[in-house]
């Protein structure tokens, strides 16, 4: 007993410190691609048209810290990174932070919104695929998952547009409503984005959940029960799901994690204003703190969601925690 | 051998052998597109803009009045080309540090292999994006950015094949013998793992060409008035009212091309290396 608890504080310890040195490194790399990457912040900010006089700029470019040398820039922003300070705006002096936190939730609820669609969608399907193995239901079921898998979700969701907005008129085609505004209107504009995101993503589900359920299946207990007689609906029932749901669930999770790559797409084309769009716009800009504050967000997101999903699985399931350890 | 097993798997099924017709005529198209067009492709033609198809356009004509057809048929180079050299730069370095990562001191193998974990754990679109906002975009830029961004799966896929092949019988004859390390990399471990780099190259070429249409989409990728499937998606969904199909064709192409590259590539999977097979 003691041996499995000291056991799992070693593999949270040891995965708590992976991610914090996956933070630290895309820190740096954000921080240092700003450093490699043409066009003088100082000459944006100042506006490169109205000819700022020397003295202007070099008055900036203290201001802004960029006189010091890299490596204590580098720790200045580490540090302040480090207390949620990002910088301002370029544009507005806004603080970067503000930003971030308002557009985060809107991408956070776009991807969750999206997993549960795909999930709703894939696991019943993959689950019918696998129970008819080499059926003309699984022939039809795994070829439309590769065609799932091979459409992009940027022509998933123009479709989506050009049929359920233009052509029957349900549902609006772009833009975003705040909850507390109106919450139907949210849930309409919602409707959309997370459709496309989680479509693409649904058919990789069912793909997945009909192999952990083929694996199940395949099982030396599962043929012990059925030579017991169990029925068949009660050995998939209460065996063969119960234990396919693991692998499952951990492979939905980790699907978050990469849901965050997915949202710039969809963001930029239903003008939801997430943390893609910031980052999409701040690029366009040169908009470099916010770059950078939106980058990191997105960064730590990805990196936090993954370790919280494979903490909770591996220490859920003993079996996963002996693999991988 | 393994031509005789793809030719078989050609016969039986139907769907692998459309795919690789698919996929060889989209190169065709991609090295001859220029010449098969059959109008000028940059030719304006404010009389007719956005229009259905017609004797004149048979895909119809975009927002400038140019003709789809020839614009879809030399947009196909670009993309090609992005891709194919995104996969030669991530094959090439990928495979070097995978067998590095596997082959080296063990310090070089921590040290590879960690940061090989880093960058996967980072989505790849995020850091295109960023590249590509801030540099001059092109084909060049874009086959650079999306291949150096691509070289820890294929370093991670080289690994775990390298480490296989160096528990074999050979490898420590090869030792016995004195063989350089060089030998050993040319002859004993880059022939035997192939077969999975073969199959990693269809993944990231198809994943190459997802991820150019999706920055030419964003208006970030190819830049007009040259045209890409993703960058004439991108540009037709401002006229999906007038002109739907402007938005169809594109889509319908690179959809079919990227299938295709899967379809081949699940086949291939199972040719090149039955461990892998999914059941």
């Amino acid at each position: 007993m003691n041996a499995s608890i000291a056991g799992a504080l070693l593999l949270v310890a040891r995965k708590l410190l992976t991610a914090f040195v996956q933070l630290l490194v895309v820190a740096t790399l954000i921080f240092s691609v700003m450093y490699i990457m043409p066009g003088d912040p100082v000459l944006l900010l100042l506006g490169a048209d109205s000819n700022p006089s020397p003295e202007a700029i070099a008055a900036m470019r203290s201001q802004l810290g960029l006189d010091q040398p890299v490596l204590s820039q580098y720790f200045v922003w580490l540090w302040n990174a480090l207390h949620l300070d990002f910088g301002k705006s370029l544009t507005n002096g806004y603080p970067v932070a503000n930003y971030v936190m308002q557009n985060l939730p809107r991408t956070l609820e776009l991807a969750v919104a999206a997993i549960i669609i795909a999930a709703l969608i894939g696991v019943p399907l993959g689950i019918a695929a696998a129970l008819k193995r080499g059926s003309m239901r699984d022939t039809v079921l795994t070829s439309i998952a590769t065609i799932g898998i091979s459409v992009p979700v940027y022509i998933v969701g123009t479709l989506l547009v050009l049929f359920f907005s233009l052509k029957l008129g349900w549902l609006p085609a772009s833009g975003y409503t705040d909850i507390s505004r109106n919450v139907l209107e949210h849930f309409r504009k919602l409707a959309l984005p997370a459709f496309a995101l989680g479509l693409g993503l649904s058919a990789s589900i069912a793909r997945m959940t009909r192999s952990s359920v083929l694996e199940i299946l395949g099982r030396d207990f599962v043929r012990a029960l059925r030579a017991k007689g169990m029925s068949e609906r009660r050995i998939i029932w209460q065996h063969v799901l119960r234990n396919a749901a693991i692998p499952i669930v951990t492979i939905i999770g980790l699907q978050l994690g990469n849901l965050m790559g997915g949202t710039v797409l969809v963001e930029a084309m239903f003008n939801w204003p997430g943390l893609s769009t910031l980052l999409v716009g701040a690029v366009s800009a040169r908009n470099y703190p916010l770059v950078q504050g939106a980058m990191l967000a997105i960064a730590a997101a990805f990196i936090l969601i993954n370790l919280v999903v494979e903490l909770l699985y591996s220490l859920l399931d003993p079996r996963i925690r002996r693999k991988r350890s | 051998m393994i031509p005789a097993a793809i030719l078989r798997a050609t016969r039986s099924q139907p769907a692998f052998l459309a795919s690789i017709v698919l996929l060889v005529a989209v190169v065709l198209i991609g090295v001859f597109g220029s010449w098969l067009a059959p109008q000028d492709p940059f030719l304006l033609d404010p009389q007719s803009v956005n229009q259905g198809s017609s004797a004149a356009h048979w895909l119809g004509t975009d927002e400038f009045g140019r003709d789809l057809l020839s614009r879809l048929l030399i947009g196909v180079q670009p993309t090609l080309l992005v891709a194919i050299g995104a996969t030669a730069i991530a094959g090439v370095f990928g495979t070097m540090v995978g067998i590095a990562g596997a082959y080296g001191r063990p310090l070089v193998q921590f040290l590879i292999m960690r940061s090989v974990d880093i960058m996967l754990s980072f989505p790849p679109i995020l850091l295109a994006l960023l590249a590509v906002g801030f540099w001059e975009s092109g084909v060049l830029s874009l086959a650079v950015v999306i291949g150096v961004l691509y070289i820890p799966h294929f370093a991670r896929v080289a690994h775990a094949a390298t480490l296989q092949v160096s528990r074999m019988e050979f490898m420590e004859a090869e030792h016995a013998m004195g063989a350089s390390a060089g030998r050993v990399v040319f002859t004993a471990i880059l022939p035997n793992i192939l077969s999975p780099l073969v199959v990693q190259a269809t993944l990231t070429v198809a994943a190459a060409i997802l991820l150019e249409s999706g920055l030419s989409f964003l208006g970030l990728g190819i830049v007009p008035p040259e045209p890409s499937w993703g960058q004439m998606i991108g540009t037709a969904r401002g006229y999906l009212g007038q002109n739907p199909m402007y938005v169809i064709w594109p889509s319908l192409l690179l959809a079919l091309t990227v299938l295709a590259i899967n379809v081949v590539g699940d086949r291939l999977r199972d040719i090149l290396d039955p461990r892998l097979r999914e059941e």
